[in-house]
């Protein structure tokens, strides 16, 4: 689907999104049943920088200032973070882990997330935006990777033969939304031959617990067999011995 | 044990700490040694070989604690959590075990409000092997490290590892109250190789040791505000640091996003055109910026604490 159709099919009655001249988008839509949502979010397979990072960090903190309850969508089809020396000399982790922070931040202080994939992303920019919501749902077609293989291949100095070859039957490493949502990291897989509007007004009524509950997912689906009994072991030690 | 042998044993525990390279040392060394004497308890040791479930796949050697150790201690008589990287393991690389741990951690943190989690970084970011886990991984660590500070505590981070602390672990780190940094420890997103693969060597020369120093390295953070304490290499000066960092950190909310969010941005407006990072230090008002890089640890410091004050409000 294309970005307008997304916004048309999310927000039948209307809505005011627009694109700017960094890739990102900003605005907000009418929900069928009463209320808005904020949107924003990067387009166009466009690489998160610090200038698209920060961008994105002051409209959550708009969101925030306002107050109210509104939720925040964040709608993704983007590059992996920009890999340049400018980036990496201006400190581009803050501005990626205050865009991440923010998103947090927010949806603890009522504004729920909700992050939209229908498009590509990758490694540091999915950090910092997709996996820094509560509930991340992809439409047919996303493209979530950590790493495209090249890089992979030159950081773990293994051929890419070999590397595309265990991809096509080891689901923890390989790039693609089925290979990520067994994992826990996507919530649902939407469908794009249904009112968009109708999915999101479902998932904003189910209201999700507050908890990250991406951990008990991969279990689940037997994405992460030992993430989520490692992670409630420790804690429970932790408690135990303060 | 009466006074007197506790006093030695203590004297001696810092000078050990004082000669101890951070650099050369292994994550359970640092442990041991960062922390009062004998007062380290771990959770899940490698004695209960909770092996990555992934590794054999690609033929690759396990270790017992999957290169994440994840216990408490003490820190100068107060009790601290502590969670450390072995970046001698798979390059200190989340992995699904090995990021479990450390968010559960930090779970436990956020519940019990008030005890502070110090994280000693040593990391390539995640481990690609096991990459769909560990990316995920990441994103649980930074929502329940946002979460214990939220809820009251302060999570600290020390870099200075062989691995530095670089893709994922630059984020969690960012997310972190307060950073203390030796030179040795790299602070990045993307690492000098991802770079050089996908943009070529003119825009990052991999092996220009040099320029991977002065665009990511301790002395550089510290200049920009990207960590609020440079230390020189040893684990006592990473252990003084700590301390001072449990004080010093601040609180997490709206009005610290806030002025994070003036100070990225005014750091953006100042250095954005800047093509080197020595470039940046001139700007600063360096007056000899091309020496900055050999200059020793105290000299350095000075000079960092002329330029910029660390500022614990504005992360």
């Amino acid at each position: 689907m294309t970005l307008d159709e997304i916004l048309y099919s999310l927000f039948p009655q209307g809505h005011d999104v627009e694109k700017n001249d960094l890739g990102l988008v900003r605005g907000s839509g009418v929900l069928a049943r009463g209320g808005r949502v904020q949107v924003l979010g990067v387009v166009d397979r466009t690489p998160i920088g610090a200038d698209e990072a920060l961008q994105l960090s002051e409209w959550v903190l708009d969101v925030i200032a306002q107050g109210g309850s509104d939720p925040i969508l964040i709608l993704v089809d983007s590059d992996s973070q920009r890999m340049s020396k400018r980036e990496e000399l201006l400190g581009l982790n803050e501005y990626l882990a205050h865009l991440a922070k923010a998103l947090i931040h927010a949806d603890l202080q009522g504004h729920a997330t909700v992050g939209l994939l229908f498009g590509h992303t990758a490694a540091g920019a999915f950090i910092a935006t997709a996996l820094a919501t509560r509930t991340l749902v992809a439409l047919p077609g996303a493209q979530p990777e950590v790493m495209d293989l090249p890089s992979m291949s030159r950081v773990t100095k293994l051929p890419i033969e070999i590397l595309m070859e265990k991809a096509k039957s080891t689901p923890v490493f390989a790039p693609g939304l089925e290979n990520l949502a067994q994992t826990g990291a996507v919530c649902a897989k939407w469908n794009d031959k249904r009112s968009l509007a109708d999915q999101l007004q479902v998932l904003l009524h189910e209201r999700r617990a507050h908890r990250d509950q991406r951990d008990a997912l991969g279990k689940l689906r037997n994405g992460r067999p030992k993430a989520a009994d490692i992670q409630d072991r420790v804690r429970e030690l932790a408690l135990q011995a303060q | 044990m009466s006074a007197a042998p506790i006093a030695k044993r203590d004297a001696e525990a810092e000078a050990q700490r004082k000669a101890a390279s951070w650099y050369e040392a292994s994550a359970r060394e640092r442990v041991r040694l960062f922390l009062d004497v004998h007062s380290f308890q771990e959770f899940i040791g490698p004695e209960q070989r909770e092996i990555s479930p992934h590794l054999h796949i690609f033929n690759l050697p396990e270790q017992f604690d999957d290169g994440m150790i994840a216990g408490r201690g003490l820190l100068e008589g107060q009790r601290v959590f502590v969670a450390a990287q072995e970046g001698r393991f798979m390059g200190g690389a989340f992995g699904e075990v090995h990021g479990a741990k450390l968010t559960g951690l930090l779970r436990a943190v956020r519940d019990a409000k008030s005890i502070p989690l110090v994280i000693l970084f040593d990391t390539g970011g995640v481990r690609l092997q096991e990459a769909n886990a560990g990316e995920l991984a990441i994103a649980e660590i930074m929502r329940a490290l946002i979460e214990a500070r939220t809820a009251g505590a302060k999570v600290l981070g020390l870099i200075g590892g062989r691995a530095g602390c670089y893709g994922g672990g630059g984020l969690i780190a960012g997310c972190c109250s307060a950073l203390a940094v030796s030179e040795q420890g790299r602070i990045s997103v993307s690492g000098p190789e991802v770079i050089e693969t996908n943009r070529g060597v003119e825009e990052f020369d991999s092996k220009d040791r040099a320029l991977v120093w002065r665009t990511m390295g301790g002395k550089h953070r510290r200049l920009i505000g990207g960590a609020e304490i440079f230390v020189d290499d040893t684990i006592e000066s990473f252990r003084v640091a700590a301390i001072q960092l449990c004080r010093c950190a601040s609180a997490f909310d709206t009005a610290v996003l806030q002025s994070e969010q003036m100070r990225l941005k005014q750091r953006l407006r100042q250095f954005g055109f800047c093509p080197d990072a020595v470039d940046i230090w001139r700007s600063q008002g360096i007056e000899n910026p091309d020496a900055v890089p050999d200059m020793a640890a105290d000299d350095f410091i000075a000079l960092a604490n002329r330029i910029r004050e660390p500022r614990y409000d504005a992360r």
